[in-house]
């Protein structure tokens, strides 16, 4: 198969350039279905695909430089039975299509849009509807996946797909698509040096995002909504992950963005807003976390003993019901010159820093992380008494995480 | 039961003209009116009001309730020497504390509830609230019924009034603190369940939280709450176990009246 494409490219190469022509498929045209007029498309040429719906079997793309294109939005129909499309050709755009209903099947990781191991490829502008797996692209390098509506209405975990699927797929761009329903939003598996920027994910039977084995990614801009278990990123190296919203990931295993085993990175300018947990750091190392605000969460940030050297400054704590969880009194991330809405300090050089060192870590919090059954007194007086008692008798609090120079002002 | 009215009456009459209760059906209005007011939703004022009420309603109902059995043994002997069965004469005087205490905290609390409830969401934890706020407030008016007539030293009944308030709002938490941190090790949430049960002040809180999305915090625990307590049967049986705790101290108050040589 390889041989041939590379025949077929070494031809396009050789062959004298001719014009691009455009294939229409129509209805009443000379292309009745896509895949005959797949079939007579030369490298760089245009197939154009008219509105209609077209129930075809499972359709390949296997010349390169190819753009199937639709007007009017036509209807590619799985029929509940099949993979709709498969791009298996380097260069390859695929723009305006609705791709729908490929059915579930345990056997097959059915797509709408699949890659397969080509290069270059651009998945933009189309509406993926109802399938197993959205756009899943597989050993495809240096493709832009932009502008796509994925939706799905999976009822469990069991019987639905991810939205956009990475399987060993570098340098991919993934822009600007909303994606709704699925299994997890968005997926990067072996999938190093991808940029994810300005994407909405949300109400995802389990993750917005979900990505491991992927180091060198950025994820900027995105929006994560409502999803059920949150995000979760893993076993990578330099993630960058800036200015992106985490929303109401709401539940007893749900986390605003999850971290475990993520070595070096950077965590900034992120809003986390109305999760059980904001940020859970697990043995993740020498992370940055900046300028994020964490409002109205259950824990803001939950920092296990094994997360080393992980800074926290310039963010901001508001309204949480625990500001900063450890299960250790030896923790060692350092935290410096973030805003505490719990802090009661003072100011008296009028620096803008407070005098008192701020210790984010209650008593009640320690015991709740080592001792889960505890949070049955949640909310019991006891619980404010105890908080009290701390600040009476600082030598109860927790010495482990202390902000030394906490901001009297928040910091936007 | 026509004793029962009259000195139910006689009670009520006692009760309106010192104030006390007006105030304290006031107090919870001004209360809970400000929480909405100062933009609260209906779980948010919900959460807040928890815990006035956990601490507010078992101390009234204590010291208040103890104060008033003292007061009205006077009455209770003179009545006494008329023909009248006690058992009703002790019904019409429970009532008479406890219609009042939990008929104020309802009026109180319950006349924004409805004003506000159809502004937002949280009515089930606002009723959660209200019927908690009730049971608690006919718990402990049975206790502090019981304690009077066990203690002649008015002094030391209302010390115990309040030694019982101690203990169950901080001291009882702070033993289930410390057995959590103690037996971390052992699967811990069935006896912690058992736990809860044990003090009516901690099962109206759990009531009201499982009606909350912040049990989604407790965890493993709070999946098992919310299996528990959560659903319907549940909750028939957290609130069942709030009227066990308003019976058992009236039954206990009861027998005490009963034997007692006034």
């Amino acid at each position: 198969m390889s041989r041939l494409l590379r025949a077929l490219l070494l031809a396009t190469l050789v062959a004298p350039p001719l014009a691009a022509s455009d294939l229409v498929v129509d209805a009443g045209g000379r292309y009745r279905t896509i895949t005959a007029a797949l079939a007579a498309a030369r490298p760089g040429d245009r197939v154009i695909v008219n509105a209609g719906t077209y129930r075809e079997p499972t359709i390949v793309i296997g010349t390169p430089r190819v753009t199937l294109e639709g007007r009017g939005w036509p209807l590619l129909d799985g029929q509940g039975a099949r993979a709709v499309l498969i791009v298996a050709a380097d260069d390859v755009t695929v723009r305006g299509l609705v791709v729908a209903n490929t059915g579930v099947s345990n056997l097959d990781d059915r797509a709408g849009i699949r890659v397969r191991d080509a290069r270059r490829c651009l998945i933009e502008h189309n509406r993926v509807r109802d399938n197993l797996f959205g756009i899943y692209l597989q050993r495809a390098a240096d493709c832009v996946v932009r502008g796509n509506e994925v939706v799905a209405h999976g009822v469990s975990q069991n019987t639905s797909g991810n939205g956009i699927h990475l399987w060993y797929s570098p340098g991919a761009r993934i822009e600007d698509n909303h994606v709704s329903g699925q299994r997890d939003g968005i997926y990067f598996e072996f999938s190093s040096g991808g940029v994810t920027t300005g994407n909405v994910s949300e109400h995802s039977q389990r993750y917005g995002l979900h990505f491991m084995f992927s180091d060198s990614c950025r994820y900027e801009r995105n929006v994560f909504r409502e999803n059920n278990s949150g995000v979760a990123v893993m076993y990578s190296r330099g993630v960058v992950i800036s200015h992106n919203r985490f929303e109401h990931s709401w539940g007893s295993a749900a986390y605003g963005l999850l971290l475990k085993e993520i070595l070096g990175g950077e965590i900034r300018g992120n809003v986390f807003t109305g999760n059980s947990t904001g940020i859970y750091l697990e043995g993740s190392s020498h992370l940055a976390v900046a300028d994020n605000d964490f409002l109205q969460n259950g824990w803001a940030a939950k920092v296990l003993a094994n997360a080393e050297d992980d800074h926290f400054t310039g963010n901001r704590f508001a309204g949480n019901a625990f500001d900063v969880s450890t299960n250790s009194r030896a923790a060692s991330s350092t935290f410096d010159g973030n805003w505490w809405d719990a802090y009661r300090g003072y100011d008296l050089d009028r620096d803008g820093v407070g005098d008192v060192p701020f210790h984010p870590v209650r008593l009640f919090a320690l015991i709740v992380e080592q001792h889960a059954p505890a949070l049955v007194l949640l909310r019991s007086p006891m619980v404010a008494i105890l908080d009290a008692a701390e600040r009476v008798f600082p030598v109860l609090t927790p010495e482990a995480l202390v902000d030394r120079r906490p901001l009297m002002r928040p910091p936007r | 039961m026509n004793i029962v009215s009259l000195v139910l009456q006689a009670g009520l009459r006692d009760l309106a003209r010192n104030r006390w209760v007006a105030a304290y059906a006031l107090g919870f209005l001004v209360i809970t009116e400000g929480l909405f007011w100062f933009g609260g939703t209906g779980p948010q004022v919900a959460l807040s009001l928890l815990n006035v009420v956990l601490i507010v309603v078992p101390l009234v109902a204590l010291v208040f309730g103890t104060i008033h059995v003292y007061a009205s043994r006077e009455f209770v002997e003179l009545l006494l020497a008329q023909p009248v069965p006690r058992g009703q004469l002790f019904i019409g005087q429970f009532l008479g504390l406890a219609l009042p205490l939990s008929g104020a905290f309802a009026v109180g609390a319950g006349i924004p509830f409805a004003w506000h409830a159809g502004a937002g969401p949280g009515g089930g934890a606002l009723l959660a609230l209200l019927v908690a706020g009730v049971a608690l407030s006919v718990s402990f008016a049975a206790i502090a019924t019981w304690i009077a007539l066990r203690t002649d030293d008015r002094l030391k009944g209302v010390g115990l009034a309040l030694a019982v308030w101690l203990a169950t709002t901080v001291v009882y938490d702070g033993f289930v603190l410390g057995a959590a941190a103690a037996f971390g090790d052992y699967p811990l949430e069935r006896p912690l369940l058992a736990l809860m049960a044990g003090n009516p002040v901690d099962l109206a809180r759990v009531l009201v939280l499982t009606q909350l999305d912040v049990s989604a915090l407790m965890g493993y625990t709070g999946a098992l709450f919310e299996r528990t307590f959560g659903t319907g049967i549940g909750t028939g049986v957290a609130v069942a176990t709030l009227a066990l705790w308003c019976a058992a101290p009236l039954a206990l108050a009861a027998r005490r009246f009963q034997r007692r040589d006034f």
